[in-house]
């Protein structure tokens, strides 16, 4: 299906070598895996490779120039963690020393007992977490091994009590932190609800139940709808909008991602062309 | 990772919904999702359909061989159902030998199938101990969201209701079509607390404290029945949710004869 939508791209030669537009020329441009990127003397970002000193991308996903390197934002896809990332994690085992936590990553993440701001001694561990408890923990580095490692020492992170867990797709969680948190304040500003956003897709809130139903929805809004313009204005449209009554699935039904791309975008003096897909890279905490 | 561990917290938050008859979705206990049936889906089978319930989706397909009766049923042919939970549809499922899961959707299917005679075997019989037809039914989930008996049931049933037999094919004749004598339908319900839901979720059955599946027909038997997970059921529950299993079988039989053939 690639070609047929790629070709309605905005006028970017094709052939040879590719010269596809940065940010800064306000288009927004799937790349799909393997393509050759304009690397204009920029690095490998996450989402590409390096080969022969070429640059291509490794996702299908929006390409991003953003100095020092060229990256690609996937469109979808499970979450691949990188240091520094403040993420939720489940505790799927408990060990005498360390507990195994599921970040949602192609591997589980020890979580080990010197990494807690706790001093526990050996074997005491199930004392502290337990299967099933919901943990924030930031990622501290990935090892040559593939080993996740990651600490609950530091500000906004340890176990949470209560509350609920919402998870999407970790490529929305940019639409969901929105310009300098801006969409995160929003929705708790509406619904008088606390949230703790995971890089990798894990959304913790708590607050009254109406509002936690109200987040929820606002949240399936902004997966569906993430990638079309004007999205600030339509959650807060939406939140705005009758609170708490219990909703079915409402709004048009989800776009494929490049339909926005493919046709021509409505005006939208209100905002920017590109701020909808300007990636906040660190807005939790 | 074979399991997914559902969050404690998650857990609790479905439970104290459900205590004032509350759902993660919005939906109300006794509200089942959207049903929706594409025909024809897969077009080198006999028959075939996709069926999604809410977010959850499945694709049924038939194949139809002419083989050597049973032993035992020499008037009777072969019908063989499979399911297969791709590692595609869920981060639970791996590749490799059938997940007890795959074994209890495709064996829950089956027994309904058979019980409530849809497939009229006699039929399928072309000369008594020599050669009869097999009827394979193959069944892919290929997105789990939740309940997957009643969406594997309902992709079975909606493809073999279209499903050709091909006897042009096998030179035995003109293509029929594989009349079904019954529409019979899964309904499953879970336990969560005091409060029984219908056509869970995958986050509610996680949390979920008994499972019961209960398969209707279209004149008002109930074919067959699965429980499940840990948990109890009382007899007036049961009895109650026979009745509300017919009002669902009876919407998901709707969609099944809804729709034209392909």
């Amino acid at each position: 299906m690639g070609n047929g939508h790629r070709s309605r791209h905005r006028g970017q030669g094709r052939e040879g070598a590719p010269s596809h537009s940065s940010r800064s020329d306000s288009a927004r441009t799937l790349v799909l895996p393997g393509e050759e990127l304009p690397s204009r003397g920029l690095g490998p970002g996450p989402g590409t490779y390096r080969v022969n000193g070429r640059i291509y991308a490794s996702v299908l996903g929006l390409l991003q120039t953003q100095p020092p390197s060229v990256r690609v934002a996937p469109l979808a896809g499970r979450y691949i963690p990188r240091a520094r990332d403040t993420v939720i994690g489940i505790v799927t085992d408990v060990q005498g020393t360390f507990w195994l936590l599921d970040i949602g990553a192609p591997r589980w993440a020890p979580l080990h007992m010197t990494g807690t701001p706790w001093k526990i001694d050996f074997g005491e561990t199930q004392q502290y977490l337990r299967v099933g408890d919901a943990v924030v923990v930031a990622v501290e580095q990935i090892e040559n091994t593939g080993r996740i490692g990651v600490t609950m020492i530091g500000d906004g992170l340890g176990k949470l009590e209560g509350g609920t867990l919402v998870s999407v797709s970790p490529a929305k969680i940019p639409r969901i932190i929105g310009k300098g948190g801006s969409m995160i304040q929003m929705i708790q500003k509406s619904t008088g609800c606390t949230l703790v956003v995971g890089q990798n897709g894990r959304i913790w809130l708590d607050g009254p139940d109406d509002g936690i139903v109200e987040v929820r929805s606002a949240i399936r809004l902004i997966e569906e709808e993430g990638h079309r313009r004007g999205l600030t204005e339509r959650v807060q449209a939406f939140l705005d909008h009758g609170s708490g009554a219990p909703r079915g699935p409402k709004g048009p039904p989800p776009t494929a991602p490049w339909a926005a791309t493919a046709e021509a975008p409505e005006p939208d003096p209100a905002e920017g062309p590109e701020s909808e897909y300007d990636f906040p890279e660190k807005d939790v905490n | 990772m074979s399991e997914e561990v559902t969050a404690e917290i998650l857990t609790t938050h479905i439970l104290e919904l459900a205590r004032s008859g509350r759902r993660l979705d919005g939906r109300r206990p006794e509200e089942y999702r959207p049903v929706s049936i594409e025909f024809g889906f897969v077009t080198s089978a006999d028959g075939s359909a996709l069926a999604r319930i809410g977010e959850t989706a499945v694709v049924s397909g038939i194949k139809l061989e002419p083989g050597k009766p049973f032993p035992d049923t020499p008037n009777a042919g072969v019908l063989t159902t499979n399911a297969e939970l791709i590692p595609l549809s869920s981060p639970t499922f791996e590749p490799g030998p059938p997940h007890p899961r795959a074994i209890e959707v495709s064996r829950v299917v089956d027994r309904a199938v058979r019980a409530s005679e849809a497939v009229d075997l006699k039929r399928l019989c072309i000369a008594p101990g020599e050669k009869c037809w097999t009827c394979f039914v193959d069944i892919h989930v290929i997105d789990h969201s939740g309940n997957l008996i009643d969406a594997c049931m309902l992709a079975a049933v909606a493809a073999l209701s279209r499903t050709t037999m091909p006897s042009r094919r096998f030179e035995l004749g003109e293509d029929a079509p594989l009349a079904l004598a019954h529409l019979p339908m899964e309904t499953t319900f879970c336990r969560l607390g005091n409060t029984i839901v219908v056509d869970p979720t995958f986050e509610e059955e996680g949390a979920a404290q008994g499972r019961l599946t209960i398969a209707t027909d279209e004149v008002g038997h109930v074919v067959a029945m699965q429980k499940g997970l840990v948990g109890a059921f009382a007899p007036g529950e049961v009895k109650e949710l026979a009745e509300a299993a017919f009002r669902h079988g009876d919407k998901l039989r709707e969609a099944v004869r809804g729709g034209t053939r392909p």
